[in-house]
């Protein structure tokens, strides 16, 4: 019994920590190869598990139609819901990079901040859309007649890797190719890049879109392995720089570094839960969980400054030869 | 409508102080965005709250309020010991951490990029010690005056519009006048020259860390008397503030105060078509609409 109350805590880990870990492998595309500052990955993450909800559950009929609203409801399987929400991101990143790539880089970090505030906000208000700040709930889960509903999990998991490692093996493939090489270049000096006779922005453009797309499949995975989402889930915190934080231990701009990170962030703040309610006296309770506000902070910080290559840090042969 | 009005531009009056900070740390400190200006303003708050509600509590003078403003003395003291520390906490973070990036030859994005963990340690400092809580500098009723054409308007917001825009003057005055304004500037326009003519520009970007952090904190002050406190604050009022700066052109001063005005306005009177809520997203859709015809700004250079 107690190996499996272990093994089944150990699941939902990893299915949560392979969720962020291909967050973390979109955002090393941006941040990572290219240099480009996305604070907004919350909006991405919101966009793409609201899509895929919307394509595969069904629009409520009957008694539920009186508590449930939202726009659209196709019922499409789950991997329909998985392309459509890798194509609503990539959409929503090609619209914020035509206004802000040509210009200073900063730039690109308010804006994506004002979009994902914005989509939260919009998802929050507009009631018809997606009903409102309760959300939708009762998204189909994947091959759920496989296996009785206590070894769900097993499953999803699969899911989940089998994602994070063709995610992996297409970027690994792409930034060893001279695609990849110009996204580097650009991120070490831009005008020679471009005197070179590249096209920054299209090449900006390209790994925001990329970027962009994965992390919308990673929150098609999260909203199907949650089976509910609101828009309060997708707050700066624990939508953005959790993910920011994986990224930086782990190793900016090596992808493998991306994955440690994630498992290990989210290992230190699934850790950090168990330790709050044990250790911290129950006076204190409701304020403590706002020590993770100080520790994602502070890793940023630090690890920047003592360790900026993280974990891993970048390889620096990247080609065959 | 006209009333919206009003209320945008003593909001617009706030933003203004918030966004000169972060104009001046944009120009003078490698030319970073610092994302933490808006927690910067929420610690402000929060330390005049202790400094009027706790502190000086006690002493009743200080608290007996001042003709038809809601708060005493007290937290006019309190600005000063507010405006201080903030800019203790700013210049103590450059040299923690942005000086040793510096020295790195870091390129700014690396710093704009580590002023946001700086943003989210200090407000799980502020969520801490005061919790998620709302908190008043004052309880009671708000008296109104009514002025012609049926605007009401309350005493304390005169008092809001008097003390920014006197700090925006005096800003300019010291950045004008001064030597130390001068230098500042000088380094804002040319560090390598300005390294050249004998300007220490390590010395002025702690003055410009110092400036922007006790102007931020009178910002976060002003805004608590208009509202309330919360640790979300600050954090709400980036996206104006940087949508303020980026209307008027990044590193422009005036351009600052105009975008400030337009952000205020705009957020205010969106609330007589749209919730409340969407302020916010308000001030990032004209920024949008801003960066679609005039990318560089209304007083941008580039």
């Amino acid at each position: 019994m107690q190996i499996q109350g272990l093994l089944s805590f150990l699941t939902s880990f990893a299915i949560m920590a392979a969720i962020y870990g291909i967050f973390s492998l979109g955002l090393n595309v941006q941040w990572g190869y290219t240099g480009l500052l996305n604070f907004g990955i919350a909006g991405f993450f919101a966009i793409g598990a609201y899509t895929s909800a919307l394509i595969t559950t069904a629009k409520p009929t009957g008694v539920l139609a009186d508590y449930v609203t939202q726009a659209v409801g196709f019922n499409q399987p789950f991997l329909v819901g998985v392309v459509g929400a890798a194509i609503a991101s990539g959409l929503m990143a090609a619209l914020i990079g035509l206004l802000t790539l040509r210009l200073r880089e900063d730039y690109l970090a308010i804006s994506t901040i004002g979009i994902s505030e914005t989509i939260r906000i919009f998802f929050n208000n507009e009631r018809w859309l997606a009903n409102g700040p309760e959300g939708l709930v009762g998204l189909p889960k994947p091959l759920h007649d496989l296996v009785p509903p206590m070894y769900y999990n097993f499953i999803y998991l699969i899911i989940v890797l089998t994602f994070l490692v063709l995610i992996y093996i297409a970027l690994q493939r792409g930034i060893r190719s001279p695609w990849g090489r110009v996204l580097r270049a650009i991120r070490e000096d831009e005008i020679m890049t471009s005197a070179n006779g590249k096209d920054i922005f299209r090449f900006k453009m390209q790994s925001l879109i990329v970027g962009a797309m994965i992390m919308g499949i990673g929150g098609a995975l999260y909203a199907h392995y949650a089976g509910a989402i609101q828009p309060g889930l997708f707050t700066p915190l624990f939508g953005t720089f959790i993910i920011w934080a994986m990224l930086t231990v782990g190793g900016t701009g090596n992808n493998r570094g991306a994955v440690l990170g994630a498992f290990l962030v989210w290992a230190l703040w699934s850790w950090s839960t168990f330790f709050i309610l044990r250790v911290v006296p129950a006076s204190f309770q409701t304020r403590a969980p706002f020590i993770r506000y100080i520790l994602i902070g502070l890793v940023l910080v630090v690890v920047l400054l003592k360790r900026p290559r993280g974990f891993i840090g970048e390889e620096t042969h990247v080609s065959k030869l | 409508m006209l009333e919206l009005l009003v209320y945008g531009i003593i909001l617009g009056s706030i933003i203004a102080l918030g966004a000169i900070g972060i104009t001046i740390i944009s120009r003078v400190a490698s030319r970073m965005s610092n994302f933490a200006h808006g927690d910067f303003m929420t610690f402000g708050a929060y330390i005049a709250l202790v400094v009027n509600g706790t502190l000086l509590s006690g002493v009743a003078f200080l608290q007996q309020k001042v003709g038809p403003l809601t708060f005493g003395l007290g937290l006019l003291l309190a600005l000063v010991p507010a405006a201080i520390l903030t800019a203790l906490l700013a210049i103590g973070i450059d040299q923690w951490v942005y000086r040793p990036l510096r020295a790195r030859r870091a390129a700014p994005i690396l710093m704009s990029m580590v002023s946001m963990g700086i943003a989210f340690a200090v407000r799980g400092v502020i969520y801490i010690i005061w919790g998620a809580d709302f908190h008043f500098y004052f309880s009671g009723i708000r008296r109104m005056i009514f002025l012609p054409m049926g605007i009401k308007i309350r005493p304390d917001e005169i008092f809001i519009m008097v003390v920014a825009w006197g700090l925006v003057a005096l800003t300019y005055l010291f950045l004008g006048r001064t030597r130390t304004g001068k230098a500042l500037r000088a380094v804002a326009d040319n560090p390598d020259l300005a390294r050249v003519a004998g300007i220490s520009t390590e010395r002025m970007i702690v003055w410009a860390w110092g400036i922007s952090g006790g102007l931020a904190a009178i910002a976060g002050i002003l805004y608590g008397v208009e509202t309330q406190l919360r640790p979300e604050m600050g954090w709400g009022f980036l996206l104006p503030l940087f949508a303020a700066v980026t209307l008027g052109g990044i590193g422009s001063m005036e351009g600052a105060l105009v975008g400030a005005l337009v952000m205020g306005i705009a957020q205010q009177v969106s609330t007589a078509f749209l919730l409340p809520t969407y302020k916010p997203a308000v001030a990032f859709i004209i920024m949008v609409l801003v960066l679609l015809v005039k990318p560089e700004g209304i007083f941008g250079r580039r």
